[in-house]
Formats: structure tokens, C-alpha cells, sequence
């Protein structure tokens, strides 16, 4: 196995952009990724494919289901590694230190408090490897942070482009498809049995995500995407996914908004866009159109409805998500 | 600072400020002496106590207030592990929980960990270092301690007013913190309680600052003072850069949610970011406030038991302010996922701080090299400091990067993080402190055996707390959930993390014997039973009133240690070389400062 065959599969640039991008930075990405991701490779992850190891071990994290996470993981692995060879290595100093130079008499130690080539190179390397971190993660940024422009409705590549707005409210989450006149939502009601709500995605084409909060700071978060953002009020953010197989992947609220926190859940299920044509129908006719949607969450906030033992707050009655 | 006073042998300290800054009374050193304690106080003795400028009595006040509030803390986490051990646990509510994970990081964070290193062991031993009779401010220095007792009484208290204590976590951000959101009056208090707790800080952080610049003793340039003091010096500038951005902070908060401006809202026209960067500006160096201390514990601690000088004392002193200079700049790594920050300055400047960093760590290696070393209580868990920073400082430098940082954060793999970081300084570190110096303080030893085993259920319990929590954050649990699903595969780890915990929790056990078998079967400790270097180990155990009958000459960072071994003597050790030879010439008299 080399670094270079290994890195391929998901090498291919992520979002090619039209000429009338602005963004000369991100649409320079493409060109300076083809040989950065295997260098990331061969830099941190040579000692391992020489010890016939996988050339990223996972650490327990996830590989990522998108292309954007899959180079997460990737610049992940190759930084535990160095990380790993960094703190065996001074965890052994320190370890054989502490045996070699165990008391054993009394005797005067040597009084030496100083050695200036010494600390010169150990100022030096760290200086390196950082360094070197620093560049790779600059170079997975740009790609893991590139978004299309938020009017396209393909990517230079031809990839065609489906938006999402996801907005977050205390406790829950609603996704509208602005170009298929779909929005659905849930709330704290659809969980923790209900998992929350669901939202279905295409594999194959390039989702961009807006992202917008109702009242306090969310964190929408996915963990086989490798990916968080926050829902900021006042502030909407863009990113884009290229989910790269079927399956469902569960999501999470991570940032602290209040008492059900805790069970601000969602998921999303990527389908293949026949299966997303299918289901976007489906909803139509379900009446889960953009015309249902409050005017905003904020000024009718869900009641509290959770009604496991461990919530003594809770209200008695029952009330189906918003769907 | 420049004395006439010169003897043959040793040279007298100066006079304090004046005989009325003491407070009424005096502290004579039998007010010291073993058989005083705070607790068992007749009305005369809390009267001397609560009138009391004396640095140490302070210091010790400030470090059994801020000990009380770890093991309040410390409770409350052991009650949150409680609750994550199972997946569907209700062993609180949702409410009670938040409210516990809010108060256990702002007691550890804000009452513990910095006031227990700057307030406590500061304040006791950086005037007994530099040779002074006591803190350049006394009184402000009680005025700084009251005020710490009063913010922390309002904050820890907080949980009987209705609607119970904060619940928005440490970092209170905008705008789960407004009028709406958090209506409690616990959110005031908390609010309060960062306002007075913050001006009690400064106030220390100004007397640690003026005491090393201007009460230090003849012959302690900048270049002998030892590294704990410098530690002290750049947290008590640090400090000064700090709190009060997060005082302004939290009085724009204040009037947010009781006098309609809309600084953090919306619907005012105002940046709920806002809160993020100002906080932020002042939780990023707030990291190393509370960090810069213990690194000094570990540097004053690991000599003395390698029987060697530091190494590299002088690349200490500027790693130290690399670090403090980088720290003011690297606000925003807490805000990569907020999608409105520069990513690529603020990654860079996180990665830098790796290097002195780095730079310490060899340091601390370099010391040990070819010493003599002895592993008691002090020195394990010193040791245990470096391996457990180790393990949090290698995954600190992964969350410099934002891609990684998006991959993670919220997630328990920073709880684990920072846990390691704060554990490994604060616990590890801060209780080698205490072992090191309660010596010094109460004229007793602890007992080793009992000390040793605390060490090894702490480090044991620590390992198998958090070790786990780097893992379940990878399979996506994210911080501050009370429950998790079956489903979610997280539930054995959290078992372990829990595991872990209580051997924590039970480790103090041994401490609190340790504290009881001393003070019921005193052993005498001496003047320097560590064979420490610094000025405080030469006076006796614990000190007289204003510190020191005498002084021996003070030629490097180390005078006690050059005064009891004169044989090995290095005089002017960090000076240029031409000059250390020129002073090796002069015949090996002690004293007469030129």
C-alpha cells in the first residue's frame, strides 16, 4: 500500500467552481489538493505502513460518510499519529528518566542548569512539526469549508446542488427544501423514542446546508460527518455535504440551549436521488409544504412535553411534533 | 530596592510598611504555630483572623476556603457521573443536571483553580520566595480575600433561590444567559459572584505583581527569582489583561437582563457573539491563570528532588511569557465552529503555544538528567503531572485545527481534553504543591505512606475516567446530555468513565487521614525538611511574623540550597560567563551584598 493509490478514491476535487466565483482562494483549492492529501499521508503515517498497520487508523473515530468528512478523518488520523509518536516518544523520556536516575546514594549530582545547543534544537523541532501541522490542516480546511455559490444549482463539475434550510429552535429542528416547497419539522416530543426528526438527503449530489437558530445557540452536529456547526441567531451559516453512501446517520444538538438539551435529536437519511424525488413527492402531497411554516418558532415555542421519570418538569399532556 | 544593612554572615530584613499593617494584635509567629487553627477560634481569635493582613494567614484562608469548594465541586461531579453511567438514569432531572455541570465547572474554574494557586499557595509563598515581610498591599489583599468569600458564598448558594442555581453551563453564552432564557435569580448571582470574585482576583493579581517587582530582596535580581514566583508574576499580569474584559462582560450581561439594553440580543439590534469573543478574550488566558501556576509548583518542586538545579531557568522565564503572550491571541479556537472567525490566525497562534510548551516539558526532563532523584509524596505527583498534561497537551494541539476541531467539538473527546489539562495542573499539580509546602505552612510533615496512596488511586482513577471519554466523544457523544440512548453504543465507556470517578473520589479519603493523623500526631517538620533551594525554606516552619530574622545571601535562584551546600556553590549561576568567572575568583565569603 502507498500513500499515493490510498489517498485516491476520494481525491477528486469536491466542489469545481464556476469562473464567476469570487472566492480565488477556494476555487484555488483543487489544484493545491492533488498533491497535498497523500503528502499528509506520507509525512505522518510513513511509520505505520512500514509497520504494515493501516495507513489511517481510525482511533474510534468515524471514516466519515461524506467527502468533507472523509478529509477530516483523514488530516484526524495523521495528526493522532504524529500525536501518539510525539507522546510515546517524551512519555518514555520521562518514564526512563525517572528509572535511570532513581536515588542511589547520596552522592552530589553534577550541577549542570543549562545547554544552550540542547535547547536550541528543542525549540527547533517543535517549531517544525507544527509547522507541518499547520499547513496540512490549512489545506483540509479549504476543502472541508469550500462551499458553492449559494445560488447554484449545479458545481462546475456538473454535480447537481440540493439546498437545505436547517433551523434550529429550543428543542428542535425543522429542514426546509426551498426548491421543492417541502419543510418538515420535530421537536423534543419525537425523542428520545422517536430519535427526533428526520431529514432526507441525496447521495452523489452536493447538499448545502443554511443554517439559522430561532432563539439560542445550537449545535448541529453529525457524527459520520465529522462535521459541527453552530446555529448562531443573527447569523446564517453555510456548508455544504457530499454524502457518499446510503445509510442513517444519527445527529445531535451539542451545544448547551437550555432544559432538553439533552434530547435535541435528529437524523438524517441519505437515499439515492430517485429515492429523494420519491420521498420529496410524498411529503408534498403529505402537506409538509413551506406554506405550514410559523412564522417563527421563536414566538411559539413547543411545549414541554417529554414524559420519561427523569424529568419531573414534565407536563402531563402530549403533543405530536409539528410535522 | 537597596539596602545599607551588611553583616558578615547574614543580612537583616528590611522593615515591613509599618507596624499598623498588620491589623490589631499582631501575628507574632505563636499565632503560627501548630496548634493554631482558623476552625477552633474563641471570639478573639476570629476577630485576630478577620482583621488580619498577614499574607500568610490569608493565603491559608484562601486555600482552605478554595479547597472546601473543590470538594463541593467534586461532588457534584461524581453525582453527574452518576448519572451517565446508565443510559436512561434519573437520578436527577434535566434541570438539576444542568444546574450541577453549570456549578461544577464554575466552582472548579472560578473558585478552585485559580484562587486556590494565585489567592492560596501565592499568596503564602511568593513573599516568602523574594525574600519580603509580606505582600506590597495587606490590606488589599484582605479586601481581596473577603471578596472572594462573599462571591463564592453568593454563587455556591445559589441553589436554594427558586428557580434554583445558573444552568447555562460555565460559559454562559448569550443568549441562553438573557432575561428569557435563564429568569433565576441563581443567574444573577452567578453573575454577581464572577463580578466580585473578578475584582478579588485583580486585587490579587496587582499585590503579586508590585510584591515581586518592588519587595524583593537585596540581591534577587529578576534573573534569581525562582520560576514559581515568575509563574506568579505573568499570572498576576495575565490577570491584569483579563478579568476586567470579563467584568465589562458581565455588566453588559447584567444590564441586558435588567435594564433593556440589547447588547447580546437580536431583536435589539445587538451580536449574541459578542459574548463569545469578550468571554473567550478573557477564558482563553483565564486557561493559563489557572495553568502558569502549577507549571511553577512542578518547576520548584522537581529540583528539590532531583538534588539539581533547573534546567534552562532562563528559557523557563521566556517560554513562560511566550506562552502568556500567545494566550492573549488565540481567544477564537473556541469559535471555530461558530463560522464567523478567521480560522487559519487563530490555528496558528494555538499551534505556536505547543513550542514553549514543549520547551517546559524538556525542561522539567533536563532537571531530572542524571539527578538523584526521590520519589516522595511532592515528586509523584509531580510526576503524575507530566504524564497526565502529556496525554492532554498532545490532544490539545489537535483541536488547534479546525477541521478536527468541527469533528469534535462539544463532544466529550474536549471534555476529556481539558479534564486531563485542568486534572493534570490543578490535582496533580496543586496537591504536590500542598504536599511540598504544608510543611513549610503548618510545621508538620503528612504522612508518605498515606500520601503515596492517594497518588496512586488518584492516578489510577484518572486514567480510567478519562481515557474512556476521549472515546465515546469519537463515537459522538456530545457534552452537557443527561441521557443517551442504549442505542448509541456509549454506554460502556460511560460505565468506566464512572468507575474511574469514584476511585477518584475515593482517593481523598486517604488525603483527609493524612490531614487528621497530622494535626492529631504532629511530627515536627524543620526549616527545610525537602532540602529546598528557594528563600522560603530558610526561614523556619512555619515563618515568623513578617517572614525573617534573617536573609543568607542571595547569588542565584536557589540561596537556601547554595547557603546549606557552600561546597557546591555556583554564584551568579545565570549570569554572563565573564562574570561568573570573575566572581568564582573572589575568596568564598558569605554575605556583603557590592
Amino acid at each position: 500500500m502507498n500513500a499515493f493509490t490510498n489517498g485516491s478514491p476520494t481525491s477528486l476535487p469536491a466542489h469545481e467552481h464556476t469562473g464567476a466565483d469570487p472566492a480565488a482562494e477556494v476555487a484555488a483549492t483543487p489544484r493545491r489538493r492533488r498533491w497535498a492529501r497523500p503528502a499528509v499521508g506520507a509525512a505522518v503515517a510513513a511509520p505505520l505502513v512500514l509497520g504494515g498497520c493501516n495507513m489511517y487508523p481510525s482511533y474510534g473515530a468515524s471514516r466519515g460518510a461524506t467527502k468533507q468528512g472523509q478529509d477530516t478523518f483523514k488530516l484526524f488520523s495523521g495528526m493522532m499519529t504524529t500525536g501518539v509518536i510525539i507522546g510515546v516518544f517524551v512519555g518514555l523520556l520521562i518514564l526512563f528518566t525517572i528509572l535511570r536516575y532513581r536515588r542511589r546514594s547520596e552522592e552530589m549530582p553534577k550541577q549542570f542548569h543549562e545547554s544552550i545547543p540542547i535547547e536550541i534544537l528543542y525549540t527547533g523541532i517543535p517549531v517544525l512539526v507544527v509547522a507541518f501541522l499547520f499547513l496540512f490542516t490549512v489545506l483540509t480546511e479549504n476543502n472541508v469549508d469550500a462551499t458553492v455559490p449559494v445560488n447554484a444549482t449545479v458545481t462546475s463539475t456538473g454535480t447537481p446542488v440540493e439546498h437545505v434550510r436547517v433551523t434550529a429552535f429550543q428543542w428542535g429542528w425543522r429542514f426546509s427544501y426551498p426548491d421543492h416547497n417541502v419543510s418538515i419539522a420535530g421537536d423534543v416530543t419525537n425523542g428520545p423514542g422517536g430519535h427526533g426528526p428526520q431529514m432526507v438527503l441525496p447521495v452523489g449530489e452536493t447538499v448545502q446546508v443554511t443554517l439559522v437558530s430561532n432563539d439560542v445557540i445550537h449545535g448541529f452536529y453529525v457524527r459520520d460527518f465529522n462535521f459541527s456547526r453552530y446555529a448562531l441567531p443573527g447569523v446564517t451559516n453555510f456548508f455544504d455535504l457530499d454524502i457518499l453512501h446510503t445509510g442513517t446517520y444519527a445527529g445531535q444538538c451539542t451545544q448547551i440551549c437550555g432544559l432538553y438539551h439533552t434530547e435535541m435529536l435528529f437524523s438524517v437519511k441519505a437515499v439515492t436521488p430517485a429515492a429523494f424525488q420519491t420521498w420529496l413527492s410524498g411529503e408534498v402531497a403529505a402537506g409538509h409544504t413551506l406554506q405550514r411554516e410559523p412564522q417563527s418558532e421563536a414566538n411559539t415555542p413547543p411545549p414541554y412535553t417529554h414524559v420519561t421519570p427523569s424529568n419531573a418538569l414534565a407536563a402531563p399532556s402530549s403533543k405530536k411534533g409539528s410535522l | 530596592m537597596t539596602t545599607t544593612i551588611e553583616s558578615p554572615e547574614l543580612i537583616e530584613p528590611e522593615e515591613p510598611g509599618g507596624p499598623d499593617a498588620h491589623g490589631p494584635g499582631g501575628h507574632g509567629p505563636e499565632d503560627h504555630g501548630p496548634d493554631h487553627a482558623h476552625e477552633h477560634h474563641g471570639p478573639t481569635g476570629i476577630l485576630n483572623w478577620i482583621t488580619s493582613t498577614d499574607h500568610k494567614v490569608i493565603g491559608k484562608s484562601y486555600m482552605i476556603t478554595s479547597l472546601v469548594l473543590f470538594f463541593i465541586s467534586g461532588a457534584m461531579a461524581l453525582v453527574i457521573r452518576g448519572q451517565l453511567a446508565d443510559p436512561t438514569s434519573s437520578l436527577v432531572n434535566f434541570q438539576t443536571y444542568n444546574e450541577l455541570f453549570t456549578m461544577h465547572g464554575s466552582l472548579m474554574l472560578y473558585l478552585f483553580a485559580g484562587p486556590f494557586a494565585f489567592g492560596g499557595l501565592a499568596n503564602y509563598i511568593v513573599p516568602l520566595q523574594v525574600g519580603a515581610p509580606d505582600m506590597a498591599y495587606p490590606r488589599l489583599n484582605a479586601l481581596s480575600y473577603w471578596l472572594y468569600l462573599g462571591g463564592s458564598s453568593m454563587m455556591t448558594f445559589s441553589f436554594v433561590v427558586a428557580g434554583g442555581a445558573a444552568s447555562f453551563g460555565w460559559v454562559a453564552y448569550a443568549p441562553l444567559s438573557n432575561s428569557i432564557n435563564s429568569p433565576g435569580a441563581g443567574t444573577d448571582m452567578w453573575l454577581l459572584s464572577l463580578g466580585l470574585t473578578g475584582f478579588s482576583a485583580i486585587f490579587t493579581g496587582v499585590n503579586l505583581v508590585a510584591t515581586i517587582f518592588y519587595l524583593r530582596a537585596p540581591g534577587m535580581t529578576m534573573f534569581r527569582v525562582p520560576i514559581f514566583s515568575w509563574n506568579m508574576l505573568v499570572t498576576g499580569i495575565l490577570i491584569l489583561i483579563a478579568f476586567p474584559v470579563l467584568f465589562g462582560a458581565v455588566v453588559m450581561l447584567f444590564c441586558d437582563r435588567h435594564f433593556g439594553t440589547h447588547i447580546y440580543s437580536v431583536s435589539g439590534g445587538g451580536v449574541p457573539v459578542l459574548w463569545q469573543h469578550l468571554f473567550w478574550f478573557f477564558g482563553h488566558p483565564e486557561v493559563y491563570i489557572l495553568a502558569l501556576p502549577y507549571f511553577g509548583i512542578v518547576t520548584d518542586i522537581i529540583p528539590a528532588f532531583s538534588r539539581k538545579p533547573l534546567f534552562g531557568y532562563r528559557g523557563m522565564v521566556f517560554a513562560t511569557l511566550s506562552i502568556a503572550a500567545l494566550s492573549t491571541g488565540v481567544w477564537a479556537h473556541h469559535m471555530f465552529t461558530t463560522g464567523v472567525v478567521l480560522l487559519p490566525f487563530f490555528s496558528l497562534l494555538s499551534y505556536l503555544i505547543a513550542v514553549p510548551t514543549g520547551i517546559k516539558f524538556f525542561n522539567w526532563i533536563g532537571t531530572m538528567w542524571g539527578g538523584q532523584l526521590s520519589f516522595q509524596t511532592p515528586m509523584l505527583f509531580s510526576m503524575g503531572f507530566l504524564f497526565a498534561f502529556l496525554m492532554g497537551g498532545v490532544t490539545g494541539v489537535l483541536l488547534a485545527s479546525p477541521p478536527v476541531d468541527f469533528m469534535t467539538h462539544d463532544t466529550y473527546f474536549v471534555v476529556a481534553h481539558f479534564h486531563q489539562v485542568l486534572i493534570g495542573t490543578t490535582v496533580f499539580a496543586g496537591f504536590a504543591g500542598f504536599y511540598f509546602w504544608y510543611p513549610k505552612m503548618f510545621g508538620r510533615m503528612l504522612n508518605e505512606r498515606l500520601g503515596k496512596l492517594h497518588f496512586w488511586f488518584l492516578f489510577v482513577g484518572f486514567w480510567v475516567t478519562f481515557v474512556p471519554q476521549y472515546l465515546v466523544g469519537l463515537r459522538g457523544m456530545p457534552r452537557r446530555i443527561a441521557d443517551y440512548l442504549p442505542t448509541n453504543g456509549w454506554t460502556f465507556l460511560n460505565e468506566m468513565s464512572t468507575v474511574g470517578a469514584m476511585i477518584i473520589g475515593f482517593s481523598f479519603l486517604f488525603f483527609f487521614v493524612n490531614l487528621v493523623t497530622s494535626w492529631r500526631n504532629p511530627v515536627p517538620a524543620g526549616d527545610n525538611p525537602w532540602d529546598g533551594g528557594a528563600l522560603e525554606w530558610f526561614t523556619s516552619s512555619p515563618p515568623p511574623h513578617h517572614n525573617f530574622t534573617h536573609l543568607p545571601p542571595i547569588r542565584s535562584e536557589r540561596p537556601t540550597w547554595d547557603y546549606n551546600h557552600p561546597e557546591h556553590r555556583k554564584d551568579e549561576s545565570h549570569g554572563d560567563k565573564r562574570h561568573r568567572e570573575h566572581e568564582q575568583k573572589e575568596p568564598e565569603t558569605v554575605g556583603a551584598p557590592s
